[in-house]
């Protein structure tokens, strides 16, 4: 029986049961998906990627995919920060104009482009840039391409990043965290499906 | 650097090279604390890797977390269908790069290269037989967003006879790609 980690948490899967079992067969992955969870969101280190920034990006990310347990909790997460607080209207606002399906975008020029797929291209809003500062807005659009067209990504957005006062290494861990909660939010829709199945 | 780039415009399992769009460490700056990140000392040679690096505890955690999804046979889903899934969510997702490696893996492990060229060829709707397809169209749902993974996803990996330990490896599979295809995407491109 295993202590509950984030993942269990957010798909409902209580210490002993079926899937607890079958997640302990594979506990190197689980202990490490934690720790990926913990070292995104109570790094060492903050200096290149805010703990605020983390979360207004995580709850924006998260609720770009729908609402559920995930985008739920993210967003609590943002509320309890005390500078992230006040970019939840905002960022619920951007996350109504950003909701789309994907994956869309283009390949490279070639027999691939009969299967490029056209679809938003997102913008923060005019209005609320000032609120989200200049390094959110450049992060919102990147996020909103990975998540929903992230072949169109180009060399250019990462001048973007950079422009906007990001990092090498600030990129990096944005890249990642956005990344892992693509995984997150996977695994646990995917458990909580099949636990569903077996109820 | 752009110069010598030569990206690749079709699927394919041949290698292929990587090139970052920022900045790696350069190998003479890594320190233990790095080494520890990379977790294969060997690939400090990666400029992928050396990109990652930049913050190691989080590349320490996600690498352990791919090992033991695709390496840990000791029970669950083969080999082969742990790399099937992660090259149908690359190849969903639009990244060559990734589903190079894995298409590569999948066919070492089932000696069906030409059915996984077919996928990367004609695409996620290829008709790779009951079991496989299951494995891609569970794996095509899970990439979607809004995720579209279901009880019919389920359902039908049981009737192509997995087991639910084998359906967490598959949940699994297909979930760390749409975190690996998005770094490998978005930091930089791939190169013949």
């Amino acid at each position: 029986m295993s202590t509950k980690d984030i993942i269990d948490t957010l798909a409902g899967i209580e210490p002993g049961s079926a899937l607890d079992t079958i997640r302990a067969r594979r506990l190197q992955a689980r202990e490490n998906a934690q720790k990926s969870y913990l070292s995104l969101f109570e790094p060492i280190d903050a200096g290149e990627f805010s703990l605020a920034e983390r979360a207004a990006v995580a709850a924006f990310v998260t609720g770009l995919h729908g609402e559920s347990p995930v985008a739920a909790f993210y967003r609590e997460k943002l509320a309890a920060n005390a500078d992230g607080a006040a970019l939840i209207e905002a960022i619920t606002a951007e996350i109504e104009r950003g909701k789309t399906s994907g994956p869309y975008g283009a390949f490279p020029a070639g027999p691939l482009s009969i299967e490029n797929k056209a679809g938003l291209i997102y913008r923060v809003s005019a209005e609320r840039k000032a609120v989200l500062g200049a390094r959110l807005v450049a992060a919102f659009e990147h996020a909103h391409l990975l998540v929903f067209r992230p072949r169109d990504a180009a060399s250019s957005d990462m001048k973007a990043l950079l422009a906007a006062g990001w990092s090498n290494t600030g990129i990096v861990t944005f890249s990642q965290l956005v990344a892992f909660l693509s995984f997150q939010l996977r695994v646990v829709s995917g458990l909580r499906t099949l636990a569903a199945t077996n109820a | 650097m752009s110069a010598t780039v030569n990206p690749p415009v079709v699927f394919t399992q041949d290698e292929l090279g990587w090139v970052s769009w920022i900045d790696p460490l350069p190998e003479v700056e890594l320190t233990e604390r790095h080494f520890n990140g990379l977790v294969d000392r060997a690939r400090a040679k990666s400029e992928y890797f050396r990109l990652l690096v930049r913050d190691p505890e989080v590349l320490e955690a996600r690498t352990k977390t791919d090992k033991d999804i695709f390496y840990n046979v000791a029970d669950g889903l083969p080999r082969a269908e742990r790399e099937l899934a992660a090259a149908a969510t690359s190849r969903y997702n639009g990244c060559i790069y990734c589903a190079s490696v894995h298409a590569r893996f999948a066919s070492t492990y089932s000696k069906r290269r030409d059915d996984v060229q077919r996928m990367l060829d004609e695409g996620v709707g290829a008709d790779l037989g009951e079991r496989w397809n299951a494995v891609v169209k569970a794996s095509v749902a899970l990439a979607a967003t809004p995720i579209a993974f279901g009880p019919d996803n389920i359902a039908e990996l049981r009737r192509a006879g997995l087991d639910d330990a084998e359906i967490v490896d598959v949940i699994n599979g297909a979930s760390f790609f749409n975190w690996a295809n998005r770094l490998m995407l978005s930091l930089g491109e791939p190169s013949k």
